[in-house]
């Protein structure tokens, strides 16, 4: 949850009075807020908390740390299912009374 | 070296490493305060591949393994209740309470969401007026602007059936109380990158100046791990304490003012509880007056819980460097991310939980099998 992931901005809107924008994630699109970095345009990078932009960054190292975390399985772990990683957790240390089908529901 | 080849850029590792080795000449220790750096950390064994003298204590920085039981429990009694529909990041679900967690609570019958941002909080409250939508906001310096930003666009927005559980942490009170810990055996840190993005470098130099210790902003990848121990090394050689920023790519000395103002404007400074570690002054956040109205433990009343903390744990030693995870008796045998008795072994940020998946030292070494479907790198 602490790590921020670099993505590159797609598209800017404005929705409900906040600046909002289309964001890369390596291939993971998701909307994020760019009140804190009002300036960021199309084509840039920016690292990106809980779909908040905070700090703009330049496309290389981006590009590099992207890279990184996607080998990494960190992407994974930011943007994929968390019931279906926790249910996953379970079976990989040995079972689970709660079940599979838990992460279906 | 085997962890080497693994490496980005083996070659600058290697000459970072180098670097390092010719510079070193006595024993430091230094902490890495960010659960992140930990992870990266043993993951790639840059602790193994670092000269004896380098010691790297583990820090306090896991929110989710920092958040008191206290703050569990009440999500945990306000999550249960047939109105409420609860949302939370997801690391929050196996945390556990005094007797279950999140996911054991959705097992039986609670609304409880996952949520990528604050914001899809505030949007499923605004789509299901009938429900009371309560967020889970805890997190350091780089979570509280998104979630002040979250809290603050409910006011505007008038939205009336939305309010957070706040219990957010600040890490410079965090350094300052391991600094006065008489058992402190830490000489630099390598302070959180991230925390940084948005605090900016302004509140170490004095923290660094009052305990004579470095302190050098750290990203997240191995090779910034690396650069910042040698840094730090190379500050602790020659008895220099300043403050450095080994990761300018993503940290301004002046971090994020915007995201500064709105922490200021929503929340104020108060005493915070860590868990394992106690109170510290002035080392959180909560809801200043005026966004009051929005304080979920105002709200459902949540009150006088009596907590049990699992004797057996010591996560607090753990989060305050002065025990690794795996010399707790109860590593690996009483204690697994199956069955965790802290929230260190089960937040994906936790020291105890990167021992587990990555090194389980002590423990016979059996490779943990990947799930049919998930793929291995996304599991260790
Ligand atoms: S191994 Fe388990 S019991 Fe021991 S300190 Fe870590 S979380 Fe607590």
């Amino acid at each position: 949850m602490c790590l921020a992931v670099p993505g590159r901005v797609l598209r800017i809107e404005e929705r409900d009075g906040t600046r909002m924008a289309d964001v890369d994630f390596g291939g993971v699109i998701k909307e994020v807020c760019l009140e804190y970095l009002p300036d960021l345009e199309v084509g840039e990078y920016a690292i990106v908390h809980v779909g908040f932009a905070l700090q703009r960054l330049d496309e290389e190292s981006a590009r590099r740390t992207l890279e990184l975390f996607a080998g990494l399985g960190i992407l994974q772990e930011e943007f994929g299912d968390p019931w279906e990683a926790a249910v996953a957790m379970d079976r990989l240390t040995g079972g689970s009374e709660i079940g599979v089908g838990e992460a279906e529901r | 070296m085997k962890y080497l080849e693994e490496f980005q850029n083996p070659e600058l590792a290697r000459r970072l490493l180098d670097d390092i080795r010719a510079t070193v000449t006595r024993p430091w220790a230094l902490m890495e305060v960010c659960g992140g750096q930990t992870h990266t950390i043993i993951r790639h064994g840059i602790d193994q591949l670092l000269p004896d003298e380098v010691e790297l204590i583990h820090g306090p920085g896991c929110p989710v393994c920092v958040t008191p039981l206290e703050v569990i429990d009440k999500a945990l009694e306000i999550a249960s209740r047939p109105e409420v529909l609860f949302c939370s990041f997801g690391d929050m679900l196996r945390v556990p309470g005094t007797d279950r967690d999140l996911f054991r609570v959705r097992a039986e019958g609670g609304d409880v969401r996952v949520v990528y941002s604050p914001l899809d909080a505030l949007r499923l409250a605004q789509q299901n007026p009938g429900r009371e939508v309560v967020f889970f906001g805890i997190g350091f310096e780089t979570t509280a602007p998104p979630n002040a930003m979250t809290v603050y666009q409910a006011k505007k927005l008038g939205i009336r059936n939305f309010s957070m559980l706040v219990s957010h942490v600040r890490v410079p009170p965090a350094i300052e109380a391991i600094m006065r810990s008489p058992d402190c055996r830490v000489q630099g840190f390598l302070a959180a990158g991230h925390v940084c993005s948005v605090m900016g470098v302004g509140e170490y130099p004095e923290l660094a100046e009052r305990h004579r210790v470095p302190i050098v902003v750290t990203g997240f990848e191995p090779l910034d791990i690396l650069e910042g121990v040698r840094r730090a090394v190379r500050q602790l050689e020659c008895g220099a304490h300043t403050v450095e920023n080994a990761y300018p790519r993503a940290v301004r000395p002046e971090g994020n003012p915007a995201a500064q103002a709105m922490l200021a404007d929503v929340f104020e400074v108060t005493d915070r509880a860590w868990r394992g570690i106690g109170v510290i002054p002035d080392s959180g956040w909560r809801l200043s007056e005026r966004y009051r109205e929005f304080d979920a433990e105002q709200r459902f009343a949540v009150g006088g819980i009596q907590t049990r903390e699992p004797a057996a744990c010591r996560a607090g030693e753990v989060l305050q460097g002065l025990l690794k995870p795996h010399e707790c008796e109860a590593f690996g045998t009483t204690c697994t991310p199956r069955t965790p008795l802290g929230a260190t072994m089960v937040s994906s940020e936790g020291a105890c939980a990167a021992y587990y998946l990555y090194r389980r030292l002590d423990l016979p070494q059996v490779r943990i099998a990947a799930p049919a479907g998930v793929e291995a790198s996304s599991v260790v």
